[in-house]
């Protein structure tokens, strides 16, 4: 019974690491820019895939991967914001919605073509391969890395934003952009790196799970519904509260499936709109 | 002389009759046979059906020579979308504007049971390789339907029953929390305790939207079960497999898919796969025959068949031979000749159609080769048995209203 229990908190840790990781970029995109990113399923998975195409026909293994495919994915992501999203400052962030969405929609839909629906297999690197008895459950060392490394990147992403120099112009510039221009920051730039890093931060979890799940065209879309409930949850655009649910909802989930397997995937939203009713701007969100 | 005359006369009358029986009213209705390949374009099925499945029936209609009874045979294709109503809408556009003799394919349960019925009322044909409810030849048959490829039924005995046999008689399901999921696990349930085997328990994961299957696979360890049975499909089997290799589960126990095509195994890879039995109606590497039309659907697709994509090159054969013997592609009479004549071909061996529609031929329990035994691409399967069509397929359904005369 304990030994069930536990393992199933396990897993929903490894789980809520995604959600974390996810959660966070998506958080720093509405909150600085008032983006909702729905493109954000769709760029986790081009991190997946272009991890799976540079293995597949250039060679490039995994560690390389975990840095050269956000890279490129933020890349686009600079572009996006600068050849559309800019556009559609000021407006109702409903346009940005909707350009995001039918973004992934298209994005996804040329992957689809391109590499059909059943997806590949990507490797667990052989570093990480195999895994430790815990007694209770076997934890693949894959997926202990995973929680690891997750934690490392949120936490310091959260220290960026939270106590940096850096952070404060970015902090500033959610509460007042006008007011930072006039202090000399170029903000647009500001605007196009973070939405970058947001994107980048995607297509590293999608890296991360690349070994884990197959990789297909569809992988971000049922992802994605339940990292925006994590995102409501947390409070739209706060950090830290993004952080928190995101490995909250993955122990709930586990919980969950101890309890009642069938429900598992209904207890996040069950738990979003409960908050929504008690706490409308989110556990961590403030009232604006 | 009265009697030659009388003799005479009844020479002409017989020889009248003859052709009369060669050139029934019917022959050719609008100067063409055309077929209508309807199936999932893009969605979760369109790698094992699809666009696959659209070319197999080209080859079919090229490889009969382009034209049945002198007039040509037209292929079309549309995208169902996996939606019920999406389907029964293309189907009456075919059938009413379009003339579409017969529809194949029809992946997916739902919208093959959607445009059956609008098939027997227009009286035009339907033959299905793809969708798996047992019902399509139960309480929901129809006279104008043929059920080509496979069915739960087929899929839960062969996997489960000689599984058992072979040792594995203890089971615990990981199952998709929905109909198909559902029956699919009751139908293997009760095959395993026929065959002497228990059942410990199941899992049931939501889908679609699962794509972590680690804490339902967990218990199934704790189960002990010797055979995980995953009575899921497409994305969900897929990542069970995975999943389960990950967390070290297939070292002791074996797994069991229930509905798994050619085109999952070739995505995992051998080192996920490796070890699993399943069934299926086809392998491309199973003889001369079967190797000669793969060769060609490969030269095509780039890819092998699966057994719905090799099933509708089959199922529109036959049907055009069916036509060519009636003399006509009138519904009633090509049915007729299609229940009439045996299936022979590269997919099946002595194959015949029962009065509920359903095509019994032998079926073909399969274990996944591990990486060391393939020695070629798509080199895959081993043989573990081959199921005769009795025993593969359930008997005529007393369900079926057409079969109550």
């Amino acid at each position: 019974m304990i030994q069930a229990l536990s393992g199933q908190l396990l897993l929903g840790l490894i789980n809520g690491s995604f959600y974390a990781l996810l959660s966070l970029g998506l958080a720093i995109i509405f909150g600085l820019l008032d983006v909702v990113n729905f493109a954000h399923g769709a760029q986790y998975m081009m991190g997946a895939f272009l991890a799976w195409m540079g293995l597949t026909y250039l060679g490039i293994g995994y560690w390389w991967a975990l840095l050269l495919s956000p890279l490129v994915v933020g890349a686009t992501g600079l572009l996006v914001e600068r050849v559309f999203l800019r556009r559609l400052q000021g407006l109702d962030n409903l346009y940005g919605l909707l350009l995001t969405f039918g973004l992934a929609l298209v994005v996804e839909g040329l992957f689809h073509h391109a590499f059909g629906n059943s997806g590949s297999p990507y490797p667990v690197p052989e570093l990480l391969r195999g895994g430790f008895d815990l007694g209770f459950m076997y934890l693949p060392k894959y997926r202990a890395w995973v929680v690891l490394v997750s934690l490392a990147v949120s936490l310091g992403t959260w220290f960026v934003i939270e106590k940096t120099r850096i952070g404060s112009y970015l902090r500033a510039g959610t509460e007042n952009p006008r007011l930072l221009q006039a202090f000399g920051v170029n903000v647009p730039v500001m605007f196009m790196l973070t939405y970058g890093f947001g994107v980048a931060l995607a297509a590293f979890a999608g890296v991360m799970a690349a070994p884990i799940y197959q990789v297909t065209p569809m992988m971000g879309s049922s992802l994605i519904m339940v990292v925006f409930a994590v995102v409501v949850i947390g409070g739209m655009g706060s950090i830290l509260g993004s952080i928190v649910t995101g490995l909250g909802v993955g122990l709930v989930e586990g919980f969950t499936k101890f309890l009642w397997p069938e429900a598992a995937s209904v207890v996040v939203f069950v738990l979003m709109a409960v908050v929504l009713l008690v706490r409308p701007a989110g556990l961590f969100g403030r009232q604006k | 002389m009265r009697d030659r005359l009388a003799f005479a006369a009844a020479l002409l009358f017989a020889a009248g009759t003859a052709v009369a029986a060669d050139l029934p009213a019917g022959k050719v209705s609008d100067d063409a046979v055309k077929i209508g390949v309807l199936t999932d374009m893009t969605g979760y099925y369109s790698d094992l059906s699809g666009p696959g499945s659209l070319e197999a029936a080209k080859m079919a209609a090229e490889d009969f020579g382009g034209k049945v009874l002198g007039k040509p045979i037209v292929i079309v294709g549309a995208d169902h979308q996996l939606k019920a109503d999406v389907a029964s809408t293309v189907a009456r556009k075919w059938f009413d504007e379009d003339k579409v003799d017969a529809i194949v394919d029809l992946v997916s349960s739902s919208t093959a049971l959607a445009v059956m019925p609008v098939a027997a009322e227009k009286k035009r044909i339907t033959l299905l390789s793809g969708p798996g409810t047992t019902a399509i030849t139960g309480d929901k048959c129809t006279p104008y339907n043929v059920h080509w490829t496979y069915n739960n039924w087929a899929l839960a005995n062969g996997t489960g029953r000689e599984v058992v046999k072979n040792g594995g008689n203890t089971w615990y399901f990981l199952t998709a929390d929905y109909v198909f999921g559902k029956s699919l696990e009751e139908d293997t349930a009760n095959v395993v305790k026929a065959a002497g085997g228990k059942v410990l328990g199941a899992a049931r994961h939501p889908s679609p939207g699962t794509t972590d299957f680690s804490s339902y696979l967990l218990q199934a360890q704790a189960s002990g079960a010797k055979i995980i049975g995953l009575a899921n499909a497409g994305a969900d089997t897929i990542n069970s497999i995975k999943q389960a290799k990950e967390f070290g589960i297939t070292k002791k126990q074996n797994l069991a898919g229930l509905l798994v095509f050619i085109s999952d195994v070739n995505s995992l890879g051998l080192e996920n796969a490796k070890g699993m039995y399943l069934t299926t109606a086809f392998y491309w590497d199973r003889d001369d025959d079967s190797r000669k039309w793969s060769k060609r659907f490969f030269e095509r697709m780039k890819k092998e068949p699966t057994m719905v994509q090799a099933g509708v090159y089959s199922a529109v054969t036959h049907y055009l031979k069916a036509v060519q013997a009636a003399g006509t592609d009138d519904a009633d009479a090509v049915m007729a000749k299609m229940r009439e004549m045996p299936v022979n071909d590269f997919f099946a061996k002595n194959g015949r159609i029962g009065p509920d529609g359903l095509h019994r031929h032998d079926m073909y329990l399969v274990q996944v080769k591990t990486p060391e035994e393939s020695k070629y691409p798509w080199d895959y399967y081993k043989i573990v048995k081959v199921i005769p069509a009795a025993e593969a397929f359930p008997p005529v359904s007393d369900k079926c209203p057409n079969v109550k005369k």
